[in-house]
């Protein structure tokens, strides 16, 4: 009787999936679980760990290049992987949603968000009759935290905002009412505030509604509130599956634990520690564990054979020969500028400093930036951080307002400003991918700096570039390649030695860790923070909180073009005063 | 231009076969006039005279053995046509590049003259200043690359805008790096691409317009041998000797066939390669 009741409510089967490159190379290998109805399952992993590979495979596809070779995925009773065209077609949609990454690209922009989901009801053919069909989207859009009304059914996907993009998308998703729901980080290019409410409204949705869902994310504390179960994966593998609470509590496998420790707390200022080396690319797996090379536990046993997942506790099952028994520790750390005891003038001034495009995004902004301290720029889309950065580098077109750098008056377009002024002032991009010149060398970037402002050549700039790779953590051999056989990771890194090079002052760093795994950002922000010992002035631009806790000094608060609230990180962090940054807080996915 | 560029474009197996054709016919042009069994104006034969013994493709219009006229034909159309392209990406190139960092007024004059010459039709172009001017062959290497400047314009302005709004560009303004150095070190080598498989179009379409003006009596003057220029004068033969009129007519086709797949290739190649990166 019980086995029966279970047998129905049983809404995702997977056993033994197995998905394989072009020669017999795994991306995803002997991965077998369930979920019952109303469950939601966290997905996490950096990238290349198979999440996505995974979460594609659920509704039966691959990848180009990629094969689903073997394995079962039954949904509601149903064998998934066996159907084929129109079948195949009716069961993606109607038993299992799709929820994609990026909302802006994912809808067409040609059509009416009232074409979309009558569309996708029409190519389900559910047999709704025109009124039914009406009411089913009304209800889906109400569910889903839309307005309903008939303007809001006519307007195209570019007229809704990106948290408005995504709820349409959990629309379309959830108007078929399927049994199962994937989604693959359906919110990180959204707000955090918008990130909350679109994960309070997922939730409320799979529990009232019975839907299962499986949700691909690379952030922890992100899932954190959202989950019921998480599932870790690393290297085409699952290394640990546990119900949320065992996991945030008692994390086993070495890498799990290392994901949590180089996760940046909003609630408290902690060292961060990044899984030193990287993860295998598929096909270049080492023999036994996979993460036996980044692993501190490491054993000779390690290397023999591969370990499976063990239970260690009811709903609690790690693939490690040595896993951990404790809560993690977190070491708390101390801020590096002392802001308070600081009287030096100030490095760098902005006063009344107003940026237009087609609408004002910045409006009389003054700050004050010592020399030393990382001040951080916190904000959400729209907010004009990235204006204000870009005017003090000088990129900034439409820029009004005095700048004072070191007492001098300092051009607001680089191309105005000295050469001896513009070296001090160095920008770091958030985009690492298109950062550095995909035709020259690492060391062809990295000497052309050196020539131009210090007319150095030949073997002298070897030197100094090598001396540069090093500081940044990065071998010499680097210098020889091309930027696309570098990680996003190694790639800031050359835009950061770039940087350097130039003898910078004043860095400013764009959000340069936002694409970047949370372990990668760990190193980078470690890398940051060495700078500042050394004396450089960091004004870090961010969305995420957590970081701002991590490595800033000081703290501003930007709304819309305007300075709602600055100070010192902890008082700001620990007693806000404006009402705004009192719900960024809130909004702010923790750990704690 | 590394050599790794040039050797993963020749792992495309189309690249491959386009450039051993191109190098046939170019091996033609060169070495033929080396291994003409004749002159090319030594009139040898009978007026349209059919294939036999040692002239394998018989007499043309003036009694010229064809093979020597076809052997020696070559070289003219191939140098202009090389020429005429290279002129034009060289020039469209920098100006479209210039347009494309500017994006303000310089921007708009040069896309601007570029749509209006687009506007006009390429050959008419041509016989227009072919005509005024005279046939000198410097001169229909000029009117003809000036023919193709405007399309190189539109493509390397293009292609560098969206290469203008990446970050790296923007890094070099920032460091101060001179406008010459910004366009022709940062810009050009990543938009090297798309122009190398227009100049390949360019060839093809090159060697077509100049057989073309040849053949309408504005290209190469007689009795030079010339292909464009043997079509035209062995028309009134076309039933009585066909191959006066075939055999040039195949190596043009041979050689467009040759270098439009050619730039195919490269531009197949380099578009996996943009499918890995992210």
């Amino acid at each position: 009787m019980n086995a029966i009741a279970q047998m129905t409510t049983t809404v995702l089967q997977v056993s033994g999936l197995r998905v394989e490159l072009a020669g017999q190379v795994d991306v995803l290998s002997g991965v077998s679980f369930s979920l019952e109805a109303g469950e939601i399952l966290g997905l996490v992993g950096e990238s290349g760990s198979g999440k996505t590979t995974l979460a594609t495979a659920l509704l039966a596809h691959a990848r180009r290049g990629a094969q689903i070779v073997g394995g079962q995925v039954h949904v509601a009773g149903q064998a998934l992987l066996g159907l084929e065209g129109e079948a195949l077609r009716r069961a993606r949609g109607s038993l299992i949603g799709y929820v994609a990454q990026d909302p802006a690209t994912a809808l067409n922009p040609a059509l009416r968000i009232g074409s979309l989901l009558d569309e996708t009801l029409a190519v389900h053919q559910l047999r709704l009759d025109k009124a039914a069909q009406r009411q089913r989207i009304i209800e889906t859009l109400r569910d889903v935290g839309l307005p309903d009304d008939p303007q809001f059914l006519r307007r195209f996907p570019h007229q809704l905002s990106g948290g408005q993009q995504q709820r349409v998308m959990l629309a379309l998703a959830f108007v078929l009412q399927p049994r199962l729901i994937v989604l693959d980080e359906p919110t990180t290019a959204l707000d955090v505030t918008t990130q909350a409410h679109i994960l309070a409204t997922l939730r409320r949705l799979c529990k009232s509604q019975g839907v299962a869902a499986v949700y691909v994310s690379h952030d922890l504390a992100v899932i954190k509130d959202l989950v019921d179960r998480v599932m870790v994966m690393y290297a085409g593998r699952i290394v640990e599956t546990a119900t949320r609470d065992a996991l945030f509590s008692r994390p086993s496998h070495p890498y799990t634990r290392g994901l949590l420790a180089a996760i940046p707390d909003v609630a408290g200022r902690r060292e961060l520690r990044a899984i030193g080396g990287h993860a295998p690319a598929p096909g270049q797996r080492p023999q036994g564990c996979g993460f036996g090379p980044r692993c501190e536990r490491f054993r000779a046993g390690c290397s023999q054979q591969e370990p499976l997942l063990q239970p260690l506790s009811p709903g609690h099952e790690v693939a490690c020969l040595a896993p951990h028994g404790q809560p993690l520790q977190r070491i708390a750390l101390a801020p590096i500028a002392a802001v308070d005891a600081r009287t030096d003038k100030a490095l760098l001034e902005i006063s009344g400093l107003n940026v237009a495009y087609d609408r004002q995004v910045l409006f009389d902004v003054s700050l004050q930036l010592l020399p030393g301290e990382c001040l951080a720029l916190v904000g959400e889309s729209g907010s004009g951080k990235t204006s204000l950065a870009r005017a003090v580098a000088g990129l900034g077109e439409n820029a009004e307002g005095e700048l004072r750098y070191a007492g001098q008056p300092l051009p607001l377009q680089a191309r105005q400003r000295e050469a001896g002024l513009r070296h001090q002032i160095q920008y770091i991009f958030q985009n690492p991918y298109r950062a550095l010149n995909p035709r020259q060398t690492v060391y062809q970037t990295l000497s052309a700096p050196l020539e131009h402002f210090f007319a150095v050549k030949g073997s002298a700039a070897r030197e100094r570039v090598e001396a540069v790779l090093k500081r940044v953590s990065l071998p010499a051999s680097v210098g020889e390649l091309y930027p696309h056989s570098l990680s996003g990771g190694e790639r800031q890194r050359v835009a950061i030695a770039r940087a350097l090079l130039c003898e910078p002052k004043l860095l400013i760093c764009d959000e340069i860790t936002s694409a970047l795994d949370v372990s990668v950002q760990a190193s980078i922000l470690d890398l940051l923070r060495q700078l500042q010992r050394d004396g450089l002035t960091l004004l870090f631009v961010t969305h995420d909180l957590g970081v701002v806790r991590a490595i800033a000094d000081r703290v501003l608060v930007l709304k819309v073009g305007r300075v709602v609230e600055q100070g010192a990180v902890d008082s700001v962090l620990d007693q806000p005063q404006a009402a705004y940054t009192q719900t960024l807080l809130e909004h702010s996915p923790s750990l704690g | 231009m590394s050599k790794t560029r040039i050797s993963r474009w020749l792992a495309e197996p189309q690249t491959r076969k386009g450039a051993l054709i191109t190098l046939l016919v170019i091996a033609v042009a060169l070495f033929g006039p080396l291994l003409a069994p004749h002159g090319s104006t030594d009139m040898v034969g009978p007026v349209y005279g059919a294939p036999t013994g040692w002239a394998l493709l018989g007499y043309d219009f003036l009694g010229h053995d064809v093979l020597s006229r076809l052997l020696s034909g070559g070289l003219s159309v191939l140098w202009m046509s090389v020429a005429a392209a290279s002129i034009a990406l060289a020039v469209g190139s920098t100006l479209g590049l210039l347009a494309g960092l500017s994006r303000r007024r310089l921007d708009q004059l040069i896309t601007w003259l570029a749509d209006v010459s687009l506007a006009f039709p390429d050959l008419i172009l041509v016989l227009l200043i072919v005509s005024m001017l005279g046939r000198a062959p410097w001169l229909i290497v000029l009117t003809v690359s000036i023919a193709f400047i405007p399309g190189v314009i539109r493509l390397a302005r293009a292609s560098a805008v969206a290469v203008a709004g990446q970050e790296f560009v923007e890094a070099a303004q920032m460091m101060g790096y001179s406008r010459r150095r910004i366009l022709f070190k940062e810009i050009l080598p990543n938009i090297l691409t798309p122009l190398l498989v227009h100049f390949g179009n360019m060839l093809t379409w090159g060697v077509g317009m100049l057989s073309g003006l040849s053949f309408l009596g504005y290209g190469v003057a007689p009795p030079t041998a010339d292909w464009g220029l043997m079509i035209n004068e062995n028309q009134a033969g076309l039933l009585v000797q066909p191959w006066a009129v075939l055999a040039p007519a195949v190596l043009i086709g041979v050689f467009a066939y040759g270098t439009n797949i050619l730039a195919e290739g490269i531009g197949r190649s380099s578009a996996r390669l943009g499918e890995k990166q992210p």
